[in-house]
């Protein structure tokens, strides 16, 4: 690919702060130890009867999903507004779009990725059967895309001010509800013994309207962020 | 020009706005003071109790019209919101900032009555209700968009942020609404709605539901100008046409100091 | 470029009656002028007079409230037809001054005949190319900035302050930057608080306004 084209902007933005993620490899873990510790929260708080703590597992996952996401939000546009690199990536002319979805992409495979994975962990640990497991997985893929597309576009907005703190929450989690609703309930209809699939579509659907819209959004919010 | 443009640019004029608004504000108060008179008198007076809830029905003439409103509102946030993005509208921006708090309010008294009337009907003060639950979503997202605006020392960019926010929040309340039914269904958790689906309501119920309609409307533009004005006033401090309306006052100092 | 084939060019950046205001606050204008391919425009003005806000509304990264920002070419749609140097710079402290031009390449493309390691030994900064730019000092991250400017096709310079935080060695880079960009008809425009004298042949310089109505 020639240099400055929409592609090498994209892949170039990735590799960029996928490097700098890297330098500070420390912090990538702190969403999955805070993940950890929360999970042993719950047997500690609820008892360790299995019967308890295996009908709560689901939602018990998708909500540690959902609050860990948030500790790497903050970082995700601050430093760009900051060392003056949100304002490069305007006036390079290249497609924001993209731009945004990079951001998305990374938040992803940074923050999401690793929760999906350890996630399933957590789920047998407190007493899941695997065919509920196995749902969470599904579900989990689609849905934590959708939670780095809001977290995205709440960073983005949240991006120029000194400190966002518990705004970024604020912002986030009502908006995450149907994700959080649709992505339990499908692991608890396996669970009672019904079919995941209608929630697990809506999942879907959500995952790819998000994708094709939130960069837009996203994209506006950085635009904001550097007037 | 098109005509309606024009229209739209001179009164997006803050002066002229201001004018026009401090004209119109006391029709839509004896409004709204009026109407909500008539339907609060036909609603818990005149209209009949219901056979299975009794006289806590008629929290109805308040907990309905609210609840409509704070929807409406957030809509007309939104709609401002695009208008301040897409056209710059200094004007739309004021009055988006504006009705977010009124739009609260009626979302608070929303939530407020539901529980006052879930109490005689389903024994308890709050119940995990589709309704309610999206109502109190709902309540979030206005905590998110006043939230966010008010981190802003420049309110201009706070604005912008703030309208980009309503208009997510806009695009996702049916995806919530419609998330927070399919949960209640899946869980099968009340039983008793406080409103059924049914439509078929009696004239002498319905009446003063729709006064109280009009009359929460009235209400909302009135405060809305009020609430505007004000920050018109605030926001244009500086300029010469706010100077001028206040020749009073530098006149009186300057009185005292020679 | 000859000197009247430039006079005959059409300005890379003029504008026309151009204010701005923060809120309900004045920053500056009107400003008008314009720049014509070899030309090196200095905006002078103190601390707070709305040198930056000029340069970012000229970025597009700002909207004016009044008048009108035009270019003359008509390749600006695509990216990297202008590169803009703000106070801090766009780059990563955690990345090395060449990691960091490897991005800004990618975004904007790459400038024929340069190169990351020579344009990062034009800047001085030989030997310093994989060092994390937070172990540089103040001075050294400015010419990696610099050395980022360099590299960009861009015709037209938008640049903040290029001056500030450099020792004399680093004002003459400035000025080498400047004369050899407006003399293969590239334009620049940058802004001083007035005690800089750029040693630049096509420099032309004036003062930030502030009298709106």
């Amino acid at each position: 690919m020639r240099n400055g084209s929409a592609g090498t902007a994209f892949w170039g933005l990735l590799a960029r702060d996928g490097m700098g993620l890297w330098r500070r490899r420390g912090e990538l873990l702190s969403p999955l130890i805070f993940a950890l510790i929360v999970a042993t929260l719950f047997p500690l708080a609820l008892g360790p009867e299995s019967t308890r703590l295996s009908s709560v597992a689901g939602g018990v996952c998708w909500v540690i999903v959902l609050l860990a996401g948030q500790l790497s939000l903050d970082a995700l546009f601050r430093s760009d507004a900051e060392d003056g690199s949100l304002d490069a990536m305007l006036v390079s002319g290249q497609p924001l779009y993209l731009l945004a979805l990079a951001k998305i992409l990374l938040h992803w495979l940074s923050t999401g990725l690793p929760l999906l994975l350890v996630a399933p962990v957590i789920a047998l640990a407190l007493g899941m059967p695997p065919s509920g497991v196995a749902t969470l997985i599904f579900a989990l893929l689609l849905g934590t895309p959708q939670l780095s597309v809001i977290g995205a576009c709440a960073a983005a907005l949240t991006a120029s001010l000194r400190r966002s703190g518990i705004l970024l929450a604020l912002i986030v989690l009502p908006l995450a509800v149907p994700v959080l609703i649709f992505g339990a309930g499908a692991v608890e209809a396996v669970l009672v013994g019904g079919q995941a699939s209608q929630a697990l579509l809506l999942l879907a659907a959500g995952a790819v309207l998000s994708l094709a819209f939130g960069p837009l959004v996203c994209a506006s919010a950085m635009r904001m962020s550097a007037s | 020009m098109h005509p309606l443009w024009l229209w739209f640019h001179k009164t997006g004029s803050p002066p002229l706005f201001y004018r026009l608004a401090g004209r119109l504000m006391p029709w839509f108060w004896a409004l709204a003071l009026i109407i909500g008179a008539v339907g609060l008198y036909l609603g818990l007076a005149r209209a009949p109790a219901d056979y299975l809830q009794g006289e806590s029905v008629r929290i109805m003439y308040i907990h309905v019209p609210s609840a409509w409103m704070s929807m409406f509102i957030f809509a007309f946030m939104a709609f401002c919101g695009a208008l301040a993005l897409i056209w710059h509208v200094k004007i739309s921006e004021v009055l988006m900032i504006s009705a977010a708090p009124i739009g609260m309010g009626f979302t608070v008294i929303t939530l407020i009555t539901g529980s006052l009337w879930g109490r005689p009907t389903w024994g308890t003060y709050w119940e995990w209700d589709a309704r309610m639950t999206s109502e109190l979503v709902l309540l979030f997202l206005y905590f998110g968009v006043i939230g966010l605006y008010s981190a802003f020392d420049d309110r201009r960019k706070g604005a912008r942020a703030a309208a980009i926010l309503a208009l997510i929040g806009l695009v996702n309340l049916p995806i919530i609404h419609y998330s927070v039914e399919w949960w209640n269904t899946l869980h099968q958790g009340s039983s008793i709605k406080l409103l059924s689906g049914k439509s078929t309501i009696h004239p002498s119920m319905l009446w003063p539901l729709l006064l109280m309609a009009v009359a929460t409307k009235c209400w909302f533009v009135a405060s809305l100008l009020n609430r505007a004005r004000t920050d018109v006033l605030e926001m244009e401090s500086g300029k010469d046409w706010v100077q001028q309306m206040l020749p009073a006052e530098p006149a009186a100092t300057s009185g005292q100091t020679s | 470029m000859s000197e009247p084939a430039a006079q005959l060019a059409p300005p890379l950046l003029a504008t026309e009656g151009l204010c701005f205001m923060r809120g309900e606050e004045p920053v500056f204008g009107p400003m008008s002028f314009s720049l014509k391919p070899g030309e090196v425009l200095m905006i002078e003005g103190a601390n707070g007079s709305g040198k930056t806000s000029l340069l970012r509304v000229l970025a597009g990264l700002l909207e004016a409230s009044a008048g009108s920002v035009s270019h003359g070419s008509d390749d600006r749609s695509g990216p990297g037809w202008q590169v803009y140097l703000g106070h801090n710079g766009g780059m990563k402290a955690d990345l090395s001054a060449s990691e960091n031009l490897r991005f800004a390449t990618r975004l904007t493309g790459l400038r024929k005949g340069t190169s990351i390691a020579s344009s990062l030994k034009s800047a001085g900064l030989e030997g310093f190319e994989d060092t994390p730019l937070r172990f540089l000092s103040a001075g050294q991250r400015k010419r990696a900035a610099l050395a980022g400017v360099l590299l960009a096709p861009a015709a037209l310079w938008l640049l903040d302050e290029p001056y500030a935080n450099l020792d004399q060695n680093g004002q003459i880079l400035v000025d080498r930057l400047l004369e050899t960009h407006s003399s293969r008809g590239g334009a620049a425009l940058i802004t001083s608080h007035g005690l800089i004298r750029p040693a630049v042949t096509r420099l032309s310089r004036i003062p930030m306004a502030c009298n709106h109505a």
